[in-house]
């Protein structure tokens, strides 16, 4: 403890606000979340904590995937507690914008007021940053395209745009799937599958352990069941499992050619 | 001069709504919608001052939505009509109260049991089976005194609601020409089409 960290307003020498680096490191041992743009939908892919043997299944707040309004939904990674604070804040707001301005908020509006809140827990007294970063789909309200969009915002409250990206643990490693895989112009199934595959990089396989939800241009988000989760868990292992034979085949051939 | 009437009936409830917009003895526009939807279950009606009228519905509206949000859960009429009374009671005590009487009717979103609460300005409420409001209240009360009766169907309360106005038509002074009519039961809130007699 070089005691730079003692007052939240305090820079060190070297010019970091260590509580704000602390609050990113709460947000990498949080579950994963990843978030894929395709075509015409969105994608969020949770990696779910798993439900202790005597816990109930409902009742608390299980699911990191929430609503903000009827557009706009957000996952999280990091402090399930901070995300309950700050999705509410959000909520208000969304409901406060629709009073005021007779109109929906727009998916940037929503992302660049969360990312001010957070920005503001670490510039004031007497507080600690949110542990959080998220990830918001949504549709705007009067966006012809009908695109739905994805942001990403963290503790520091900077917000920013992706094509395809993951937070919590391990993110750095799906990001990297990512970027190797991703393309444009994803239909629904190709971007669901690429989420799921990217979680599975990192996650425990079995459908039980994630949680996918898909945006499309009509602006609802649909929590697929698990079964459809499974469906595509059983996809990408197959795929893989005929990927292997065939390249043990190959090495097989090859083996026998050398020996003849 | 402004008109509400509320009926429930056996798996529903019914709100209208004149559609004047008057201010002293002009009428300024016809065609004014004068109710609100809360959620999917439950509609608002009101009379009073406009911009108190509209400021306090959309406020109240917005809540109902956040509340859902907030818990994953639609509100009954009851749960929405009580918050209503409390938010208007609370700015009842202020120097800025809203001037507005409410009619809330909805159905509970499972049983489909009716509800419909008569409100006034000064936060009074009560559940009624059928209820008005303005000057409708001193000609119509006993003719739905007489014609409502436990378990009305959505066209036997379509009846009460014309021999209501047919008796503004006669002995009221001022002609009430058009109303909105909103219906709401199992499968939510919709608009209906009433003929009056002219």
């Amino acid at each position: 403890m070089s005691g730079y960290d003692r007052a939240l307003t305090i820079f060190s020498p070297d010019g970091h606000l260590f509580q704000v680096e602390y609050a990113a490191e709460a947000v990498n041992k949080g579950t994963c979340v990843v978030g894929i743009k395709g075509a015409s939908c969105s994608v969020l892919a949770v990696e779910k904590r798993s439900i202790l043997k005597l816990q109930s299944e409902h009742g608390g707040n299980t699911s990191k995937i929430k609503m903000l309004d009827d557009h706009v939904w957000l996952a999280f990674a990091g402090l399930n507690a901070d995300a309950g604070v700050l999705v509410d804040k959000a909520r208000v707001e969304c409901q406060s914008h629709r009073l005021t301005i007779e109109d929906p908020v727009t998916v940037e509006y929503i992302a660049r007021h969360i990312a001010s809140i957070q920005q503001r827990y670490t510039q004031s007294g007497g507080v600690r940053p949110f542990g959080l970063s998220t990830l918001i789909v949504g549709v705007d309200p009067h966006d012809v395209t009908k695109q739905p969009q994805l942001y990403q915002t963290d503790p520091s409250g900077i917000f920013t745009a992706w094509k395809a990206t993951a937070i919590g643990r391990s993110s750095a490693t799906v990001r990297t799937f990512l970027e190797k895989h991703w393309t444009a112009g994803l239909d629904e199934d190709a971007a669901v599958k690429l989420a799921v595959k990217g979680l599975l990089e990192v996650v425990q396989t079995g459908a039980k352990n994630l949680e996918v939800a898909v945006m499309g241009s009509d602006a609802k988000l649909r929590i697929l069941s698990t079964e459809a989760v499974e469906a595509v868990t059983k996809r990408i292992e197959d795929e893989e499992a005929a990927e292997q034979e065939k390249k043990a085949r190959r090495k097989g051939a090859a083996a026998a050619q050398a020996t003849a | 001069m402004e008109v509400l009437f509320g009926i429930t009936g056996k798996d529903f409830a019914l709100l209208a709504a004149d559609t004047n917009q008057a201010r002293s003895i002009v009428v300024l526009k016809r065609g004014e919608d004068r109710t609100v939807d809360l959620n999917r279950h439950t509609a608002l009606a009101y009379t009073g001052d406009p911009g108190d009228a509209i400021h306090f519905t959309e406020y109240i509206a917005a809540n109902v939505r956040l509340n859902e949000i907030r818990h994953g859960h639609e509100a009954s009429p009851n749960a929405v009509a009580k918050y209503t009374r409390n938010a208007l009671a609370g700015y009842l005590r202020t120097r800025q109260a809203y001037h507005i009487n409410m009619l809330i009717a909805g159905v509970d979103k499972t049983s489909g049991a009716p509800a419909l609460y008569w409100s006034d300005h000064l936060a009074n409420m009560t559940a009624l089976p059928f209820a008005a409001h303005g000057y409708a209240s001193y000609f119509c009360m006993s003719t739905m005194d007489r014609l409502w009766r436990p378990n009305l169907t959505l066209e036997e309360a379509i009846i009460v609601l014309q021999k209501c106005v047919a008796a503004l038509k006669t002995r009221f002074v001022a002609s009430l020409p058009e109303f909105k009519v909103k219906v709401i039961d199992k499968s939510g809130i919709r608009v209906i089409d009433v003929k009056f007699e002219k």
